[in-house]
């Protein structure tokens, strides 16, 4: 252990944490002792800690505010559960479906990245935050006007009017999607072990690439621009290497979330602007640039609304009150310097022992 | 800082463990297998929005449900058991709508009256069929809803209101030339508007403009209007909730357009929205089951009730989780079940006996076939002088 880099221990942590927390979570859930409340909240747990990490790279690494994380989570999600729907029946294996439905949800993801990349990277300043917002609005808009079918004679896809496709689900024909319905009758395929899983690849991919000499470049322009640029660092290609990462992880949230229910649509409470500020508190909370925060954090403010059911009304206001707090133990200088005074006689404390061995 | 890192973090696992374990406490057994013999009252549960954008309806429902509850048990219970009734909050999300089914199942809840919205509806129902209980949902009325064997509706379903709109209209002769706004991310305005515009053609009338809004703008309807307008449109059909719709007649009167109005059953309501002035909604015709000043006892003692216990007057919502939880009562006494069968054994005896019951509700007399659609008449209102006045 002593021979690894400081970093590679650190991140060495975050994968035992995770993996004593899934431990934890099968043998409650084999042995019977989770309740149905618990293991039904599982699947959003992950699915929020991956669109969180995602974000976290971009908004943490890369130094760029993103709005519209929920919108690629949107993009992923429909795309996942649209090539899902397509080969229902052709494909029997679930794991198979599942897996083909991720890669397509995450490519499309980090392709609509690269497309909101394209311009907006180039600039400097807020415009990533404007642009993103815009984006996962629209999105939203778009799949709610869209109408796609398959019927005996091919597929249709209108716009708007979807009255104009005749749909007789008697004979097999049936919505893909079915404009503010969105997709229904998705199977179940997403799990925890799958979270799980999805959770360990997207923290290997982003630990390596803010270790590498990519990661170091794309951490230069968020500190300094001008000398990144000098050094001759192209900052729009590492800038857009970053973003589209991030959104496609945030794509592999998406297909997991739209596999977790039946019914898939894009309102603003799932995928609009509010989710996507929910995501970025997540990361704040979490501590930008710290991806175990960001799960950390995730899972607290995602298992917390649900664990106070038993509160009624009074939930929604221990829940503000309690993100309050966290930003307060943060980021005020009295918790800031109380921290310091901790963390120096803890340090007092380890020294001493260092001295003694 | 390090040091301190580690010790943050190692506490906030700490703390993430601490709350993944706190769902794990005693009430899990109750709520899985044995769901308890020693109890000796039916649990049934109800999901629907009481927080958020849609919290009025969720509200009704969970006022009406539990007034229906409270009778039950006054006049003895059902099979000789009293009812337990809890309410979880789902904030119209899907998502949320799963763990409030969750946790009324950790609960022990062994029939569910909910949910109150179609799209948690739609993700609920997979998980109430794949756990074998009855669930009747009050208001939640697209046909996704009840693909289900074990999900039966109170509600009428959106395809049978819209073309029972278009049909009343071209029957009655109310128009000619025809307007249809419409809320085209909502799933209920946007399933009506379809089946209606289909209808139509096959009615006598014409339909001149169809013209869509969104959740994100909802607050101004003037272009829409003036395309109404401009189109000659002498009736505007406006399938989506009554909080719109207020704006809609306001902004009609504002511009001097003076069409029929036409809604349905999410129109129901407008009568008691806060600051709406009345008289913009006279003559405005609406196709709805329940009608608050109908004259026969059940629903006048129903509106007494709930006018004293929550200071309003019901509207549809309420009226419908009302006969949803007779209809759960009806199922469970042809059923004969006992409180201390499983939700499942509950399920297995009550969900065919669903397509034998009739229920004689406050919205009409109610059948339901094997598919889990309700049969029963639509009926359609005037306003007059601020009041519902029955159109025949």
């Amino acid at each position: 252990m002593k021979n690894l880099k400081k970093s590679s221990k650190d991140h060495l942590i975050t994968y035992g944490i995770l993996l004593l927390v899934y431990i934890v979570a099968e043998i409650l859930i084999k042995t019977g002792n989770m309740s149905s409340l618990m293991q039904g909240i599982l699947v959003p747990v992950c699915v929020y800690s991956l669109v969180a990490i995602g974000l976290n790279l971009c908004v943490g690494y890369l130094g760029e505010l993103s709005l519209g994380h929920a919108g690629f989570m949107c993009v992923g999600a429909f795309c996942g559960a649209y090539t899902t729907k397509m080969l229902q029946g052709t494909i029997n294996n679930e794991i198979l479906l599942f897996t083909i439905a991720l890669v397509v949800g995450v490519i499309m993801a980090a392709l609509f990245g690269f497309l909101v990349g394209i311009p907006v990277l180039r600039l400097k300043g807020d415009y990533l935050a404007i642009v993103t917002l815009a984006f996962g609005e629209i999105i939203k808009n778009i799949i709610n006007v869209l109408y796609i079918a398959k019927c005996s004679d091919g597929m249709k896809v209108a716009i708007t009017d979807g009255g104009a496709i005749e749909v007789d689900e008697a004979i097999g024909e049936m919505w893909l999607v079915n404009g503010a319905k969105g997709i229904n009758r998705i199977p179940h395929l997403s799990n925890f072990t799958i979270g799980m899983i999805l959770i360990f690849v997207a923290l290997f991919v982003v630990f390596h690439l803010v270790d590498s000499r990519s990661g170091r470049a794309i951490m230069a322009i968020r500190d300094n621009r001008i000398a990144a640029e000098s050094v001759g660092i192209n900052i729009t290609k590492y800038k857009m290497m970053a973003f589209v990462i991030s959104a496609a992880i945030a794509g592999a949230g998406g297909v997991l979330y739209a596999h977790n229910l039946s019914t898939l649509t894009a309102t603003p409470t799932n995928f609009g602007y509010n989710m996507s500020i929910m995501i970025l508190v997540f990361v704040v909370l979490g501590g930008m640039g710290s991806f175990r925060g960001s799960i950390i954090a995730a899972t607290i403010l995602t298992i917390l609304p649900e664990g106070l059911r038993g509160l009624a009304d009074y939930r929604m206001l221990i829940y503000s009150v309690l993100l309050i707090s966290m930003m307060l133990f943060n980021w005020a200088p009295a918790a800031v310097n109380w921290k310091k005074k901790v963390m120096a006689s803890i340090n007092n404390k380890t020294s001493k022992k260092g001295q003694v061995e | 800082m390090k040091s301190l890192k580690k010790l943050l973090s190692v506490a906030l696992v700490g703390v993430m463990c601490v709350s993944v374990l706190a769902g794990c406490d005693s009430n899990t057994a109750s709520g899985q297998a044995s769901a308890g013999a020693a109890t000796e009252t039916f649990k049934i549960g109800g999901i629907g929005p009481i927080t958020g954008g849609a919290a009025i309806y969720g509200t009704a429902v969970m006022n009406g449900a539990q007034i229906a509850v409270d009778e039950i048990n006054a006049a003895g219970g059902i099979n000789g058991y009293q009812i337990e009734y809890k309410f979880e909050d789902d904030t119209h999300d899907a998502e949320k709508s799963v763990n409030a089914y969750n946790s009324l199942k950790d609960w022990g809840m062994q029939a569910l009256v909910g949910t109150v919205t179609t799209t948690p509806c739609i993700a609920v129902a997979d998980y109430t069929a794949q756990d074998g209980m009855l669930e009747i949902t009050p208001s939640a009325s697209s046909t996704d809803v009840i693909v289900n064997d074990n999900v039966f509706q109170v509600c009428f379903t959106d395809p049978n209101q819209g073309t029972a709109s278009a049909q009343y209209i071209g029957e009655g002769n109310l128009a000619t030339k025809v307007a249809v706004i419409y809320d085209s991310s909502d799933v209920y305005s946007s399933g009506i508007e379809a089946t209606f515009v289909k209808e139509a053609e096959n009615q006598n009338f014409e339909v001149v403009a169809v013209e869509a809004f969104t959740a994100d703008s909802k607050t101004d309807f003037s272009t829409q209007l003036q395309k109404a307008q401009s189109a000659g449109a002498d009736l505007v059909f406006l399938p989506f909730y009554y909080q719109e719709a207020a704006i809609v007649l306001k902004q009609a009167k504002d511009m001097d357009y003076a069409p029929v109005f036409f809604g349905v059953d999410g129109m129901d309501g407008i009568l008691t929205l806060e600051g709406f002035d009345t008289t913009l909604a006279e003559g405005v015709i609406l196709l709805t089951p329940f009608a608050a000043d109908a004259k026969d006892e059940a629903t006048q003692k129903f509106v007494a009730t709930y006018q004293e216990k929550y200071n309003e007057i019901p509207n549809q919502f309420a009226a419908d989780a009302y006969d949803a939880v007779y209809a759960v009562k009806a199922a469970l006494e042809a059923a004969n079940a006992t409180p201390s069968q499983t939700a499942q054994e509950i399920g297995n005896l009550a969900i065919p006996a669903m397509t034998t019951i009739t229920v004689n509700g406050i919205t009409g007399e109610m059948t339901w076939q094997a598919t889990g659609e309700v049969s029963k008449t639509p009926k359609a209102v005037v306003i007059k002088d601020g009041v519902y006045v029955a159109m025949d």
